[in-house]
C-alpha cells in the first residue's frame, strides 16, 4: 500500500444515503481474478445503460467532473457485501478520499487497507460543501498530517480519524509485514 | 468468579494474540472459509510474497458464487470457469481441503460450515464474505473479510482488529402463529435501520430467540450484516449442542459431552452489561415483505408502501419506489411477481423447503410466475428428495436445482431480468442485486411459496387457516 499524506483535488458530490457495494461494482466484475483494472466498472449501473452507453442523467459522466478524486457522499457509504472490489474500483477510477457522516465497518477497513483516505464529517459540513460541488470547479486540500480540510478560499475544517489509522496511511504499512514481526507471539498462542 | 460477561467478551479474550495500547488487538482466528470470489487475488498476494497458507488445517474452501444449479458440467461463462479453476489450483497448492462443485459437501459456505460441524460455539470464524455472521448462531464469533484480510488471514491465521462494541438485541415475547424468524429479522432491521449495528457486535436475546430450532437463528444471524453489524450471535443452548452432536468435525463420546459442557458455559452471564440495548416485541411482528432497495424497507404484508409525506428521507424513498416500479401507499398485497427464488444462506436449509413445501403441496404455481428452489448444499438436496419435496416443488411447477448463490446475487445464469419482480428468500433487495433493473421482495420461504401460488403477496397465515386454497 502506497503512503498517502496529503491530497488535494476535485470533488464529486454523490448525494445518495446507503450506497452499497453492489452499486459501487457490480457482480458481473466480481468474476476477474486480478487486483487491477476494477476502475472502469465503478457506479457502472448508474453510469451505463442497458447496453453499455454513457447515461447522461449520471454526473459522474459529465466532462467537468473529470479527473475528481475526492468523492462526497451520504450515511452508511459502503454497506453490503465485503467485496474489496469496491474499494479497489473506487481507487483505481482515482478517488483517493472519501468524505461520508459515516461509512459500513467492513468497507472501512477494505478502504483503509487500500489506501483510500476516509473521512468521518458532520452531515451539515458535507451538505454545504455538495452545493458548492454541484458544477464541477470544486476542489479541496486535505491534509492528513495536520487533520485539515481547506477549500480554496482558505476556510478550513478539522477532522478526526483514529490515531493508528492515521499513522497506517501516513506510513503505508503493510499489515501482514507487521503481524509476520509477531510470529513468536502467534507460536506461543498456539501451543498454549 | 469475575465479573458477569457477555459471550462476546468471553470469546474475544479467549482470542487475543497481543494487545498494545492504542491499536487494535490481535485475535487469533479458529476457521477460516474461503470462496471462489473473494480468495483469488489473496492467494496471488501470498504468491508475490514469497508466504505459505500458516494452518490449512484450519481452512476449508468451497465453490458456491458461481457455480451454475443446472447442468453443473458445463460453465459457459469462461471467467467463471477460470475464477473456479483459480481456486481449485490455489487450494491444490497451498493444500487446502476444498469441496468443489462436484463434491458431495458442496454448498453455500454459511450452510456447509455448520452442516459440516465446522462452526462450532466459541470459535472465531472469518470468511471473505460479509453473511458470515450467520455462523453467529452458534455462539461463535464470526464475521465477513475483505480479500487483504483474507490473505491475512492465511500468511498468519490472525487479524487486527479494534475490539467491537456489544448490541443486546432483545427480543420479548413470542412470535405469533405463522410468524417466522425471516419475519423477525426484517422487523428488527426495519424498526432500528441499516446500520444501527455499525461497530457492534450484536447478540440476540430472548425466550423467543432460544425457542427458535438453529435454521432460524441462523436466519436472523445472517442478516446481522444488514442492520450494519458485522457480527451477530447467539449465547449456545441444548438446542446447539443436539444440532451439532454427530456431525463430521465435532468430537465424539466423552470428548464431545466435555466440549458441549463449555460450550454451554459462554452464554452470557447474568447480569452483564451491554454497551448498548435495543428491544422489540415479538408478538408484534407479522409477516414482512420489503417493497424499496435495503432491507430496512418492508412493512407487514397487510400494509402498504410509505406515503412520501410521511418519510423522513423523502427523496430516497421516492428512488426506491421508482426503481421497484411502485406508487406510494400501495397495498402490498396488490404486488404481483413474476419470479420467486427460494434458495441462499438466509433460508436454503432444509427446514426452510419444508416449510415452503407445506405451502406448496398440492398447489400450483401461478402461470406467468417463475419459480426455483435453490438447496443451500448438496446434502440439503438429497435429504430433500429423499422427504419427496423436489417431487412437491416440481408437481406444483418449481424448478428445482443444484445447490449454489444462484439468483440470490445472479453470478451465474440464474437471473431476473430488467423490469422482473421477485419474491426471495435472500437477504438483500438492493438496486441490480438479482439482475441488472431486477426488483426484488425479501420474504420468508413460506410467503414466497405462497406469491408463488397467488402470483402476488398474500397473507401466508391465511393460507394456513384455510380462508385460501
Ligand atoms: S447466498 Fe447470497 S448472500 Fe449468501 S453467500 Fe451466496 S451470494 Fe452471499
Amino acid at each position: 500500500m502506497e503512503a498517502i499524506k496529503e491530497h488535494k483535488g476535485l470533488v464529486f458530490p454523490l448525494n445518495r444515503t446507503n450506497v452499497d457495494t453492489d452499486q459501487i461494482i457490480p457482480k458481473q466484475f466480481l468474476k476477474r481474478i486480478e487486483r487491477t483494472g476494477f476502475g472502469q466498472f465503478v457506479f457502472y449501473n448508474w453510469r451505463f445503460d442497458d447496453s453499455g452507453n454513457k447515461r447522461e442523467d449520471f454526473d459522474l459522466n459529465k466532462t467537468q467532473f473529470e479527473g475528481a478524486s475526492i468523492l462526497l457522499a451520504g450515511e452508511n457509504f459502503g454497506c453490503g457485501s465485503s467485496r474489496e472490489h469496491a474499494p479497489w474500483a473506487l481507487l483505481d477510477y482515482g478517488f483517493k478520499v472519501i468524505i461520508a457522516p459515516s461509512f459500513a465497518d467492513i468497507f472501512y477497513s477494505n478502504a483503509l487497507k487500500n489506501g483510500i483516505i476516509l473521512i468521518k464529517m458532520e452531515e451539515s459540513q458535507i451538505m454545504e460543501w455538495m452545493k458548492q460541488a454541484e458544477d464541477g470547479t470544486f476542489h479541496l486540500s486535505v491534509n492528513l498530517k495536520k487533520q485539515e480540510i481547506q477549500d480554496e478560499e482558505g476556510k478550513v475544517v478539522d477532522f478526526d480519524i483514529p490515531s493508528y489509522h492515521k499513522e497506517k496511511l501516513l506510513n503505508g504499512w503493510d499489515d501482514i509485514a507487521l503481524t509476520l514481526l509477531l510470529e513468536d507471539k502467534i507460536q506461543a498462542y498456539e501451543k498454549a | 468468579m469475575g465479573n458477569p460477561k457477555t459471550i462476546i467478551e468471553k470469546i474475544w479474550e479467549k482470542h487475543v494474540v497481543h494487545s498494545e495500547e492504542g491499536k487494535p488487538d490481535l485475535i487469533y482466528i479458529d476457521q477460516h472459509l474461503v470462496h471462489e470470489v473473494t480468495s483469488p487475488q489473496a492467494f496471488e498476494g501470498l504468491r508475490l510474497n514469497n508466504r505459505k497458507v500458516r494452518r490449512p488445517d484450519l481452512t476449508y474452501a468451497t465453490m458456491d458464487h458461481n457455480v451454475p444449479t443446472k447442468n453443473r458440467d458445463v460453465v459457459k461463462d469462461e471467467i467463471s470457469r477460470k475464477q473456479m479453476e483459480t481456486l481449485r489450483k490455489n487450494c491444490e497448492d497451498f493444500g487446502i481441503k476444498l469441496a468443489d462443485m462436484f463434491h458431495p459437501d458442496q454448498g453455500i459456505v454459511h450452510v456447509i460450515g455448520p452442516q459440516l460441524g465446522l462452526t462450532q460455539p466459541g470459535k472465531t470464524i472469518v470468511c471473505g464474505d460479509s453473511h458470515t455472521s450467520t455462523h453467529g448462531a452458534f455462539g461463535a464469533l464470526a464475521f465477513g473479510i475483505g480479500t487483504s484480510e483474507v490473505e491475512h488471514v492465511l500468511a498468519t491465521q490472525t487479524l487486527m482488529q479494534e475490539r467491537p462494541k456489544t448490541l443486546n438485541v432483545k427480543v420479548e415475547g413470542d412470535l405469533g402463529p405463522g410468524v417466522t424468524a425471516k419475519d423477525l429479522i426484517l422487523a428488527i432491521i426495519s424498526k432500528f435501520g441499516v446500520r444501527f449495528g455499525t461497530g457492534y457486535v450484536m447478540e440476540y436475546t430472548g425466550e423467543a430467540i432460544h425457542k427458535l430450532p438453529m435454521e432460524g437463528r441462523m436466519t436472523i444471524c445472517n442478516m446481522s450484516i444488514e442492520g450494519g453489524a458485522r457480527a451477530g450471535l447467539i449465547s449456545p443452548d441444548e438446542t446447539t449442542v443436539e444440532y451439532l452432536r454427530g456431525r463430521e468435525y465435532v468430537p465424539e463420546g466423552e470428548a464431545f459431552e466435555k466440549k458441549a459442557e463449555e460450550w454451554l458455559a459462554l452464554a452470557t452471564d447474568d447480569g452483564a452489561v451491554y454497551d448498548r440495548t435495543v428491544v422489540i416485541d415479538a408478538s408484534e411482528v407479522e409477516p414482512q415483505v420489503s417493497w424499496g432497495t435495503n432491507p430496512s424497507m418492508c412493512v407487514p404484508v397487510g400494509g402498504n408502501t410509505p406515503s412520501l409525506d410521511e418519510v423522513e428521507h423523502k427523496e430516497d424513498v421516492q428512488r426506491a419506489l421508482e426503481y421497484m416500479g411502485l406508487q406510494e401507499n400501495q397495498p402490498i398485497t396488490s404486488i404481483e411477481v413474476d419470479h420467486v427464488f427460494i434458495g441462499s444462506c438466509t433460508n436454503s436449509r432444509l427446514r426452510d423447503l419444508q416449510k415452503a413445501a407445506e405451502i406448496i403441496n398440492g398447489r400450483k404455481v401461478k402461470s406467468g410466475v417463475k419459480a426455483i428452489v435453490v438447496p443451500g448444499s448438496f446434502s440439503v438436496k438429497l435429504e430433500a428428495e429423499k422427504l419427496g419435496l423436489d417431487e412437491i416443488f416440481k408437481e406444483a411447477g418449481f424448478e428445482w436445482r443444484d445447490s449454489g448463490c444462484s439468483m440470490c446475487l445472479g453470478m451465474n445464469d440464474d437471473i431476473v431480468p430488467a423490469g422482473g419482480r421477485c419474491a426471495s428468500t435472500s437477504n438483500r433487495n438492493f438496486e441490480g442485486r438479482q439482475g441488472n433493473g431486477a426488483r426484488t421482495h425479501l420474504v420468508s420461504p413460506e410467503m414466497a411459496a405462497a406469491a408463488a401460488v397467488e402470483g402476488h403477496f398474500v397473507d401466508v397465515r391465511k393460507f394456513k387457516s384455510g380462508v385460501l386454497n
